[in-house]
């Protein structure tokens, strides 16, 4: 289909299917529907970044819940809810706001299906922003999945494209299981893609081939598949082929993708935007050491953001993030 | 452009393509080639494949390298007799001026959507020129399944390729799942189309479901042509129909999408991705199962899959000899219509031979009307 849509297009279209096609699904989060300085009509915001704008106009205040600012009641609401026949979907701003949610989210929520040996489920899907690059400082800033990815019982979702967003919101939503949804604060206007207009659900643990190559595997997380792919056409030039793997959720990981064409290459780039202490580059890294040591003609290369908060003046905010040139010349090292 | 100087342009396979690479050159500058020969390869995000010489001649230049990535309509090469001088080779090459806006993702024609009957039905329509083609693609397919054949065949007439219910863009009720029904929802599309008079083609299930059609209105149908098509014999891989029912992830499309192709290497992992994109859509899985059950249970196509075949209207039967799904020799069960076997393609003939196939349903349909 020919037809474009942005991330938050996107993820706006599968918020209304959802609610469409299941009355049980509801929206919670701050400022989705009026708040604060909204000037005097309950629609007004649709959340921080607009993404549920309209939804309290067609589905009205039973469904669409603009809570107060306490993360901690409405996340362990959203969990309690979820267990008791709803599917809602709450909107944490920030992900860096989890910090006061833990217990309801990775002690409570991630549990129930195990502790009540599969008799009880817990579809809630936790949608949450992440990232650097929006100048929203050290607090605003961090990309804390491998937090969430850590924990069983969680699934870990990180689209990179409109499609992908829409398609695996759909899924999350559908789920049995906690999901934590994690939207890059810079992909909302930067992504733009093909997306059906149908609703359509794409499975998780299933990896999408972004670019298929020879030459070296980089695999990459969320808003970096685009640095990496921009990283890519760079490599192109030099006769390069890049076979360039995003993995869409990072809980479940879909490990033989990756291991299939690092089989194929011989070499691995991994590029996440997250600090590299204990976070998906060092676990992919480990994932290919362990299982296709055999196939690697060269050492696995992480490129990651350093192990530092995420600075507030641009110029270090900038030189933070992960570049398309530090990708390019993690390859060619590898290529070597 | 002059007659005698031909252009080799970068294609557009698929409305998302914007651009494709150079892979690889099968003439040297200066050699003769032949019309309908393969010259140079090329390589979209989606699919590889050959573009192959609209005119005999010289291959003159070679103006893009392997590996040059030029946007659609872009400038590959020049093709043109000996007798040519080598100063309007130059000029043509240097006043080539690549179309504006076609390589952009968001420009050139986009689906659009009909109420017919009770259902919503996807529609590409591209090209003018009366009587206008209508394109039926296959089982689990959708109307990018024609993807290198619609614009080509637009260039000369108003072409219009259709989704089928429970496929793409259109409503996912597929009745009783029998191609009778498929055939009637079709059909109302069309008149809701303000269609009096056209050529039908169809793939596989769609080429079953344009025979229904033909039989029902053949006062309406121009020429039909058949390709690789259903509908004209029992047999069929039933194992196929129940694995891209079943198949929900990249590693089983990979050996569904093999099975379709004779060269599997033109089976690319975006190819792939573009059939789960399909099956993904709600309720596209579910159609696809009460077709396949109601039409094509135990790996045999039902009785009533064959309609009578419609004596009075011109019909064109092609089919590729490694065809894994249909068998090729259902090409001879329709007596007095044309034959055309690819001896080297498989089920997706349109897209491995795609550039004579293109030139035979282009003429066939020209001589009919």
């Amino acid at each position: 289909m020919a037809r474009i849509l942005t991330y938050r297009e996107a993820l706006r279209e599968a918020l209304r299917q959802v609610l469409e096609e299941d009355p049980t699904v509801i929206v919670m989060g701050e400022d989705i529907a009026g708040g604060l300085g909204a000037p005097g009509e309950l629609d007004a915001w649709g959340g921080d970044m607009g993404v549920t704008k309209g939804l309290f106009g067609q589905f009205g205040p039973e469904r669409i819940l603009d809570t107060p600012i306490s993360e901690s009641a409405y996340i362990g609401a959203a969990v309690g809810a979820a267990t008791c026949g709803l599917r809602p979907i709450a909107e944490l701003m920030f992900v860096d706001f989890m910090g006061v949610c833990f217990d309801q989210l990775l002690n409570q929520g991630a549990k129930f299906r195990y502790m009540f040996g599969g008799k009880a489920k817990t579809p809630v899907v936790i949608r949450t922003q992440y990232g650097a690059g929006y100048r929203t400082a050290a607090q605003h800033s961090q990309s804390l999945y491998p937090l969430f990815a850590h924990v069983p019982g969680l699934k870990v979702v990180i689209p990179s494209t409109a499609y992908d967003a829409k398609g695996l919101l759909i899924s999350s939503v559908r789920d049995d299981d906690p999901v934590v949804f994690f939207e890059h604060k810079v992909l909302y206007d930067e992504a733009r893609d093909h997306v059906p207009e149908a609703p359509y659900a794409i499975p998780f643990g299933e990896a999408n081939f972004v670019r298929e190559g020879e030459d070296v595997t980089i695999v990459a997380i969320g808003r970096m598949v685009h640095v990496a792919k921009r990283a890519a056409d760079k490599l192109a030039q030099e006769k390069i082929e890049v076979e360039l793997i995003d993995p869409r959720t990072i809980s479940p990981l879909d490990e033989d993708s990756i291991l299939e064409s690092v089989e194929k290459t011989g070499r691995l780039v991994v590029v996440d935007e997250a600090h590299p202490r204990c976070g998906m580059a060092a676990d992919i890294a480990a994932l290919v050491a362990d299982k296709a040591f055999k196939s690697l003609k060269a050492p696995v290369k992480c490129v990651t953001a350093p192990h530092t908060p995420v600075p507030f003046s641009p110029v270090l905010e900038d030189a933070f993030i992960p570049s398309d040139m530090a990708v390019a010349a993690a390859a060619r090292t590898v290529m070597a | 452009m002059s007659e005698k100087i031909a252009a080799i342009v970068m294609p557009k396979w698929g409305m998302a393509m914007e651009e494709g690479t150079v892979v690889a050159w099968h003439a040297e500058e200066g050699a003769a080639v032949t019309e309908g020969q393969e010259v140079v390869d090329v390589e979209s995000p989606k699919i590889a494949n050959a573009i192959e010489a609209k005119q005999g001649g010289l291959l003159r230049r070679r103006v893009a390298a392997l590996g040059d990535v030029l946007p659609v309509g872009g400038l590959l090469g020049v093709i043109a007799g000996a007798e040519v001088p080598e100063a309007d080779i130059d000029a043509f090459v240097k006043g080539y001026v690549t179309p504006a806006g076609e390589g952009g993702a968001a420009a050139g024609p986009s689906v659009a959507s009909i109420e017919a009957g009770g259902r919503r039905f996807a529609y590409l329509d591209q090209g003018a020129g009366e009587p206008p083609l209508v394109l039926i693609h296959g089982f689990g397919g959708d109307l990018g399944s024609w993807m290198f054949n619609q614009p080509a065949l637009a260039e000369a007439r108003r072409v219009i390729a259709i989704d089928l219910p429970g496929h793409g863009g259109s409503q996912k009720d597929v009745g009783d799942g029998s191609v009778a029904g498929l055939a009637a929802a079709i059909g109302t599309a069309i008149d809701a189309l303000g269609l009096a008079r056209y050529h039908l083609a169809g793939h596989s299930l769609g080429g079953a479901v344009a025979l229904a059609i033909a039989g029902a209105r053949p006062q309406q149908v121009a020429s039909l042509v058949l390709v690789a098509s259903a509908g004209l014999g029992p047999e069929i891989d039933g194992g196929f129909i129940a694995d891209f029912t079943a198949a929900e992830r990249r590693k089983e499309m990979t050996g569904v999408a093999q099975m379709l192709f004779a060269d599997p290497a033109l089976v690319t992992r975006k190819l792939v991705e573009d059939m789960l994109r399909i099956k993904r859509i709600d309720g596209v899985t579910e159609a696809m199962r009460r077709i396949a059950a109601r039409s094509f249970a135990q790996g045999r196509q039902a009785e009533d899959v064959a309609a009578p075949f419609p004596d009075a209207v011109p019909t064109l039967v092609i089919w590729g000899g490694k065809d894994r799904i249909v068998p090729a020799s259902h090409a001879d069960k329709i007596t007095g219509a044309r034959k055309e076997i690819f001896p080297a393609a498989g089920h997706m003939v349109h897209a491995e031979a795609y550039a004579e196939v293109n030139r035979l349903i282009g003429e066939f349909c020209a001589a009919n009307g």
